[in-house]
């Protein structure tokens, strides 16, 4: 081999180590500060537990723990029904009043700053409030906003799973007679149903993480987890928070892989009986 | 075959699927959007907002007050903090690119055995909490931090105190240095993942044509992967450049005073001013000031989406 192909090698490899570092040296960092036994956030003075231990008296972090996931719970589902919906309209329907405004709705949310989402929003439900006394700050009205925004990704990622599909399948169904609805609950919906489920993964921990839409819609006694992480790491560092921080990686990594390593097992599974039908 | 009525069959199929997302938009996130800016040119009176257009003795009256506009462009402090956002969105981009270029290159040249690994492990943090990660720097800079330490022992802390980054040598916290850190490393992802998506899909024949035809690695480089890769350039700057002008989270955890941005001023004038119509302005400048990347990206979008048929 040449000196020259060798040198490139090592840079390339090199290029591509510093920047995982770059990744996961904060996430490491994080979860080793959470065991630190020192009341000096930054200096090491041996191994604890009592980080973890206080979590269990912290009633203000869990209760907003479990507003978050029931917030997330219902932006997931809700995001992966309209996005559902409006990514089909967007590759199935190439004319219909409008179209291009739609297009654009449905994206702008992706690239929108937050405090603009989060401020029109709020204007909007304090006048329809000040008219018809309803609806209150709360969880109701957080979820609007997630639900916002979770419509955007899940649209776009259901779109491009949808550009992929072989129109062939669906066409063969409806020659054989079936109905549209038909056609889309047995061919169309099995078919990018892994889609659905990254979809509605995603908007689930996208939701679970936001802080601005959060603090403009919530109100009294609505506090979600990221509300309080975020006024306590305002103050300063906060072992308390390094904790949390532990325990959320590690359910979000093992979650992730495991749906990972699923959706890829379906995905062959699905291939493999494609492949055996075609050949008969 | 079933009879349907005929709201039923109205309702039914097409129709359905376009308007349920239609209407949902058109109700949460347009109108909201003309009620901002409807209260942007409107009248405070205590609590509630005077109306836009009166009927006065048979006269039709329509009221705007732009004197919150006026406000922004002369105030010296509002033009300030919008050009300091457009400076640290550029800087942020230009900092992804120039990380991110190589490594979403070498990623896509790797084997491609080993590429979806690599692909999950650039995925990962995205999907561990934005804020945490936020706040690990926060660590990680601050007084005896690990990076705080590893740069201040590496003498880096007074090249960067020279070049005006951070206020003086040993202080790297509430700094620009902070912030853009803290901005490249969030929206790293966002550049590498259109650009590998990009450089993966490419023709490596193109590249043999031309080292046949004379060229070297270096100008096959720079004439042709690089002019290839202009789609996945566009897209993953202006998905970086865009969020970074508005960003609240980062400015406010990683920032300073001296790096106020616009997505703070706003939130200021909201929560603790209590000025709507204020607020309210800002936002519309906001939205202003990301519409032509806005469009930029949009172009580019649909070439993509139309390239894929």
């Amino acid at each position: 081999m040449k000196p020259a192909n060798a040198f490139n090698r090592w840079f390339a490899r090199g290029w591509l180590s510093l920047g995982y570092l770059f990744l996961y040296v904060p996430i490491v960092a994080l979860v080793v500060y959470s065991f630190n036994d020192s009341p000096v956030p930054n200096v090491w003075r041996g191994f604890t537990l009592k980080w973890y231990a206080a979590l269990v008296e912290d009633h203000e972090l869990q209760a907003g723990l479990w507003l978050s996931l029931k917030i997330a719970f219902l932006t997931a589902c809700g995001s992966v029904v309209l996005g559902t919906l409006a990514a089909f309209a967007l590759v199935k329907y190439k004319r219909f009043f409008g179209r291009t405004m739609f297009s654009g709705m449905v994206n702008a949310p992706l690239v929108m700053p937050e405090v603009v989402v989060g401020l029109s929003l709020l204007l909007m439900l304090v006048s329809v409030q000040r008219a018809i006394g309803f609806p209150e700050r709360g969880l109701m009205t957080i979820w609007l906003g997630h639900l916002l925004v979770g419509l955007a990704y899940a649209a776009v990622i259901v779109q491009s799973r949808l550009l992929d599909l072989n129109p062939s399948l669906e066409e063969a169904a409806m020659d054989l007679g079936a109905r549209p609805s038909q056609v889309f609950w047995l061919v169309t919906l099995p078919m990018i149903s892994q889609s659905l489920m990254s979809a509605w993964l995603l908007t689930f921990t996208l939701s679970l993480d936001d802080v601005v839409l959060s603090a403009f819609l919530s109100g009294p006694g609505a506090t979600t987890m990221p509300l309080v992480i975020f006024s306590r790491a305002r103050l300063g560092l906060n072992p308390s928070v390094n904790a949390v921080a532990t325990l959320i990686v590690v359910v979000v990594a093992v979650g992730v892989i495991v749906a990972s390593y699923m959706i890829a097992h379906a995905e062959r599974q699905r291939l493999r009986e494609l492949a055996e039908a075609t050949r008969g | 075959m079933k009879t349907a009525t005929p709201l039923a069959r109205w309702f039914s199929g097409r129709k359905l699927v376009i308007a349920a997302p239609y209407t949902w938009l058109l109700v949460f996130f347009l109108l909201p959007f003309l009620i901002v800016f409807k209260i942007s040119v409107s009248e405070m009176e205590t609590v509630q907002f005077k109306d836009l257009i009166t009927f006065n003795d048979g006269l039709v009256q329509l009221t705007l007050k732009l004197s919150n506009y006026t406000f922004i462009a002369q105030d010296a402090l509002y033009l300030s903090t919008y050009l300091a956002s457009l400076k640290y969105a550029a800087s942020t981009t230009v900092l992804c690119l120039l990380i991110g270029y190589p490594f979403a290159y070498f990623m896509a040249r790797a084997k491609s055995t080993l590429q979806p690994t690599l692909l999950m492990l650039v995925m990962l943090p995205f999907w561990t909490s934005f804020l945490l990660r936020v706040y690990a720097w926060k660590g990680l800079l601050s007084d005896n931090g690990l990076v705080a330490d590893l740069i201040i022992g590496s003498g880096l802390d007074q090249i960067l105190a020279a070049a005006g980054l951070i206020s003086a040598p040993g202080r790297l916290m509430h700094t620009p240095f902070s912030l853009v850190l803290g901005m490249t490393y969030t929206y790293l992802p966002f550049m590498i993942l259109p650009l590998y998506g990009n450089l993966a899909k490419m023709d490596l024949r193109l590249l043999e044509a031309a080292a046949d035809l004379g060229a070297n690695a270096w100008t096959a480089f720079w004439k042709i992967t690089v002019p290839l890769s202009k789609a996945g350039i566009i897209a993953g700057s202006m998905l970086v450049f865009i969020p970074c002008i508005g960003e609240f989270v980062i400015p406010e955890l990683l920032g300073g005073p001296e790096t106020l941005m616009i997505g703070r001023v706003m939130w200021d004038e909201f929560f603790s001013n209590n000025d709507w119509p204020m607020a309210s302005s800002v936002a519309v400048v906001m939205v202003l000031l990301i519409i032509v990347p806005l469009a930029i990206f949009y172009k580019y979008q649909a070439e993509a989406q139309e390239a894929r048929r």
